[in-house]
């Protein structure tokens, strides 16, 4: 087995049941060229290993790692068992995941055993002359802070999204990492509905355009309003919590401070009255335009666009004004 | 049953939030402090669950400042049984590990059957505590739970990840970590408040737990700089005369944005 590189930053990666990578992945290996030399450690289903790694590769791996979970079912243990030994052979510089659920919990319980420093929601890492530290975007986007470890590699998690940067893919290298299991006691995963349903718009996270909406569209019928504008533009689709709440649309779609921090080039705000809570995960967008019969509405603050109006008069017009141009 | 809810004070998501740009470490003094809400969504499953199966003692755990006994109290007057406030002055400014650290000692230390905590603070954002906890007590971790079925001898419930939806289980002792799905908190009302006065509320160091804040061997995360962002400021704000629409595709198609 040949050397890591010196200046290794191990990006831990995880497959769907499908076999592709997690969405977050190539925003990943781009964090770690920009610091360093990606190694890939990939998590993956048995059998599932080898196509994942080729992924790993083609989005900036220099080394891969596989590691298969032998059951599937045991929820996360299994990934820190493998991080352990992974970190353990390429002595890595840095260690990053993506902050989702699952890769917060990876980082969390990797960083507890082997008492290494974590440095969370990272929205972009870089290098200086001691080591890799962590930039971060807190109190909804009002403060940048850096981060890193006192010593060590720091472990650090990539806000999902967050990173525009992607490596150059790789030829594959890879190998298999053999894994002495901890033991340690785990919750199974009973069933599993893998989302099926094929994306026929953008991610929110990440997207180049949102269009959201709010309580003002009043009910589930007409929230399609939102859905309508966002097509027209090629745009994702966002809510405010209280549209969440009222169940025009599921949870995944919701902007801000406990939902999805999104940072497009343009968002639409529907029928949203921009609470400080909102504006938490929107107000890094480039371009905000809003729609609000409220003349008062907090979201006006911040807009760069702003259009005192009902939205059920004022965006039926503008689709058909831009459908118009389109022709 | 014992149940232990942890629960974190923060500044209050409604004013504006401030970071000391000396210390990098939350200004206290420039916004109310509340709990934070998803941990009263926690408080209020551990709640809802021993209203329902005598015998549970639910137990509120707090790291926190020592002003911080009006929102201990508040849990207290909620319905928990019983209070454990961890305060100490080497633990301002406690990373993510240390701050576990401590939180799995005294929670060994008080014994439990389950853990129950939020999926993240507002503030700090990490959602990492239950996970660290978790490894550091040697139990299952169940975390980011929509919804949740808590039995004598296990727990389950609804997780939903990146890829899909699923049912998962562990069995006690366990660690738990809940969203903003669960159902908001009770208000205490006047016999809660009035009772809280009465219930015990311990007050610990990390010499009473037996955690070192400075240790050489434990590697600590650490703010290299801090500053503000210059807020966003406003631009041109039309009043709608029934050509609002055509306006805004407009200034979409001139900005290149449709
Ligand atoms: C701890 C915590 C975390 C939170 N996290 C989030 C979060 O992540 N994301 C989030 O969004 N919120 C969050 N909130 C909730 C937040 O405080 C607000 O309650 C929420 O954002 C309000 O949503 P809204 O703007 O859709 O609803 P409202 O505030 O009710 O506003 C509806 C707006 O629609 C306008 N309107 C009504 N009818 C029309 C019409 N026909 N045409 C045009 N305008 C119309 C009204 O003028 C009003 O301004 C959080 C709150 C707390 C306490």
């Amino acid at each position: 087995m040949t050397e890591f590189p010196q200046n290794a930053i191990l990006v831990v990666v995880e497959a769907r049941a499908s076999g592709e990578l997690e969405q977050a992945a190539a925003g990943l290996f781009g964090a770690a060229a920009g610091a360093g030399t990606p190694v890939a450690l990939v998590l993956a289903a048995p059998g599932a290993g080898k196509a994942a790694a080729a992924e790993a590769a083609s989005l900036g791996a220099v080394r891969v790692l596989i590691a298969e979970t032998p059951d599937p079912a045991v929820l996360g243990v299994p990934g820190v068992d493998a991080l352990a030994s992974a970190a353990e052979q390429v002595q890595p510089d840095a260690i990053l995941l993506s902050h989702s659920l699952d890769g917060r919990d990876l980082a969390g319980r990797y960083a507890a055993r082997t008492r290494t420093a974590v440095c969370v929601d990272a929205v972009g890492v870089s290098r200086d002359e001691e080591g890799v530290v962590a930039n971060h975007s807190v109190y909804g986007g009002a403060y940048n802070v850096t981060s890193t470890a006192t010593f060590g590699p720091p472990v650090i998690t990539i806000r999902q999204g967050a990173v525009e940067a992607r490596a150059e893919a790789q030829p594959e290298t890879s190998e298999t990492l053999s894994v002495t299991p901890s033991g340690k006691p785990a919750a199974r995963i009973d069933s599993f509905d893998e989302e099926t349903a094929v994306a026929t718009r953008p991610e929110l996270r990440g997207a180049a355009k949102v269009v959201a909406g709010g309580r003002g569209l009043a009910s589930k019928e007409q929230f399609a309003l939102v859905e309508q504008l966002a097509d027209t533009l090629g745009a994702a689709v966002g809510a405010s919590r209280a549209a969440v709440d009222a169940g025009y649309i599921p949870h995944a779609h919701q902007v801000g401070q406990t939902g999805v921090s999104v940072s497009s080039q343009l968002y639409i705000a529907l029928g949203i009255s921009g609470a400080i809570q909102h504006r938490a995960g929107m107000q890094t967008a480039k371009t905000i335009v809003a729609v609000n019969k409220d003349a008062d509405a907090p979201i006006f603050e911040i807009a760069d666009f702003g259009v005192v109006g009902d939205v059920f008069k004022v965006v039926p017009q503008l689709i058909s004004a831009l459908e118009a141009r389109k022709k | 049953m014992k149940i232990v809810v942890l629960v974190k004070e923060v500044p209050d998501t409604y004013g504006d939030r401030k970071l000391s740009l000396e210390t990098g470490l939350a200004d206290r003094d420039a916004s109310e402090i509340v709990i934070d809400e998803i941990c009263e969504r926690a408080l209020e499953l551990a709640l809802a669950y021993a209203d329902a199966n005598q015998g549970t003692d639910v137990v509120v755990l707090s790291l926190a400042p020592d002003g911080a006994t009006a929102t201990i109290r508040k849990g207290l007057a909620m319905g928990a049984g019983s209070a454990i406030h961890i305060c100490d002055e080497a633990l301002r400014g406690a990373d993510l590990g240390l701050t576990a650290e401590t939180l799995a000692a005294a929670i060994r230390r008080a014994g439990f059957d389950l853990v129950v905590a939020g999926n993240a603070s507002t503030d700090g954002s990490g959602g990492m505590m239950p996970a660290m906890v978790a490894e550091l007590l040697d139990v299952p971790l169940v975390s980011g739970l929509s919804s949740v079925e808590i039995n004598e001898g296990g727990v389950s419930g609804t997780r939903v990840v990146e890829s899909g939806v699923q049912q998962v289980s562990a069995s006690l002792p366990a660690v738990i970590s809940i969203t903003e799905a669960l159902p908001g908190p009770r208000f205490p009302n006047f016999k809660g408040i009035m009772a809280a006065k009465k219930k015990p509320l311990e007050t610990l160091n990390l010499a009473d737990l037996g955690v070192t804040a400075d240790d050489p061997d434990t590697a600590r995360s650490i703010m290299l700089a801090v500053a503000e962002k210059p807020p966003r400021a406003a631009g041109v704000k039309i009043v709608d005369e029934g050509d609002a629409g055509e306006k805004l595709a407009n200034f979409l198609i001139e900005n290149r944005l449709a």
